[in-house]
């Protein structure tokens, strides 16, 4: 005969272990999600403290080929970096949302980092439209001319990225519009993938050349 | 003083034989002189159109709707436009006519071979509606020669032209280009959009060359009323195409 208290014991046991074995199971289940979707936990948004400032986005539209400038309320850092990433981040989620007219997954922890460089003046001379930047370019604080930015990537926004020239072309000239509109000093952008140089976005739009963002103001639809 | 018996004297023979050598001799430099002047009229400028189809091999570019890799709908459009052309009498040079890879720089080299008066890469995508039609965005430079060649023809420049940026020299005719690629496409009543783009065989092309992007035709509320798949819709732009290229050859006025 089983004591009365063993039985007792043997059942807040079992339903201790049972109830341990529910919550691992949601862990793992939690943790192979993320691990799916790529998710970063690093900060992404800007902070909340930050004061809300105006942005302005340079919004793509596939139907129309066209961008458009929106303006967004959004809490942005000082640091010229930082900032620049948490407007960038707000036009990537833009492009993720699921009404979007420029649909391209990820959102704004695509955006690995945002580096702000001084710019090599040959760049922007006309005779030269490709010019490197100077590789031994170091930033200065107190320079007041013409930045380069260089854009960090991440390899699962790359890798989900939509194929085709326009959509490629449209998010890589937004980019560069919306970093220029907000950061004017900003000239040139080059685009960089997990930290390393990479050939196209999906296939398609160049991302070894230094844009100027001069090429990439707003544009009208080119068709009605 | 040399013997009597080791004296030269040339025969009437030997002079005989030597005349006959000079009057070879000049006229197989007739003859080089007169096939030179055949190949030179063989290189005459001529209207040719090269036709890259996009990725291929190893690349299979973007993926469609019913689950056919870009490099099978550009090599599809590649042949159907070939073969029009063709029929039109428009001599045709195709980067790749098989599922075989084929380098962007050999790509590039083949159409700048060519010599050709038009160079279309084809593309395909999902995203967007009709056909878009791209411009490289390299800076146009001025040319060296006071004169402004011919809408069509390929640039001819004595200056050093880099390889990356080749396409910068041919940019205001491929403009041009572009402007007949979508009068014609109107025309057949499809959407076109235009816009520059920044892609690596393009650039480095000589010849007025452009991107054609082709996606499913829409509707106003984005529902698509013609697929990648529909053989009338491929044939639509293929026509419409092919008769651009023809108006392309009356404005160059090439054979």
């Amino acid at each position: 005969m089983i004591p009365r208290y063993k039985k007792i014991i043997f059942a807040f046991l079992l339903v201790t272990s049972m109830a341990m074995s529910a919550v691992l199971w949601q862990l793992r289940e939690r943790a192979h999600k993320r691990l799916i979707a790529g998710q970063d936990t690093s900060p992404t948004q800007a902070p909340a403290v930050a004061p809300a400032e105006q942005a302005t986005l340079l919004v793509a539209n596939d139907d129309y080929n066209s961008m458009l400038p929106q303006v967004h309320s959004l809490p942005l850092p000082k640091d010229p970096g930082a900032r620049a990433r948490a407007i960038l981040g707000k036009l990537l989620d833009l492009y993720a949302s699921p009404d979007a007219n420029h649909p391209v997954p990820g959102g704004g922890t695509s955006i690995a980092q945002v580096f702000l460089l001084p710019a090599a003046a040959s760049a922007s001379a006309p005779e030269s439209p490709r010019a490197q930047p100077s590789a031994t370019a170091v930033p200065d604080p107190r320079q007041t001319g013409p930045q380069l930015a260089v854009i960090n990537l991440t390899g699962g926004f790359v890798a989900s990225h939509p194929s085709g020239l326009e959509t490629e072309t449209l998010t890589v000239l937004s980019i560069c519009g919306t970093l220029h509109a907000n950061l004017p000093r900003v000239t040139q952008v080059r685009f960089l993938v997990d930290g390393q140089p990479h050939a196209t976005l999906a296939g398609h739009a160049d991302l070894t050349r230094t844009y100027l963002t001069a090429e990439a103001g707003p544009t009208e639809p080119t068709h009605p | 003083m040399l013997p009597a018996w080791i004296t030269i004297r040339p025969s009437s023979a030997v002079l005989r034989l030597v005349l006959r050598g000079r009057l070879l001799i000049c006229a197989l430099a007739a003859f080089s002189t007169a096939s030179h002047q055949a190949a030179a009229q063989a290189v005459a400028p001529r209207f040719v159109v090269v036709l890259d189809a996009a990725h291929g091999g190893d690349d299979p570019g973007g993926r469609l709707a019913n689950g056919q890799p870009e490099k099978a709908f550009t090599l599809a459009l590649s042949v159907r436009l070939r073969s029009l052309l063709t029929a039109r009498g428009i001599p045709v040079v195709a980067t790749r006519e098989s599922d075989g890879g084929v380098d962007l720089d050999r790509r590039a080299e083949i159409a700048n071979r060519a010599n050709a008066q038009a160079c279309l890469s084809l593309h395909a995508s999902e995203s967007g509606s009709g056909v878009h039609l791209f411009v490289s965005s390299l800076a146009p430079v001025s040319h060296t020669s006071d004169k402004e060649p011919s809408l069509g023809a390929p640039v001819q420049s004595e200056r050093f032209i880099a390889w990356r940026t080749a396409q910068a020299a041919a940019v205001n005719r491929s403009l041009a280009l572009a402007g007949v690629l979508n009068s014609a496409l109107l025309h057949a009543g499809m959407t076109v959009t235009l816009g520059r783009t920044s892609l690596l065989a393009v650039d480095s092309m000589t010849c007025p060359a452009l991107a054609v992007e082709v996606a499913p035709e829409r509707s106003p509320g984005h529902k698509a009323t013609a697929e990648l798949d529909n053989p009338g819709y491929q044939a639509r732009v293929a026509e419409a195409l092919a008769a651009a290229l023809l108006e392309w050859r009356a404005e160059a006025r090439l054979p």
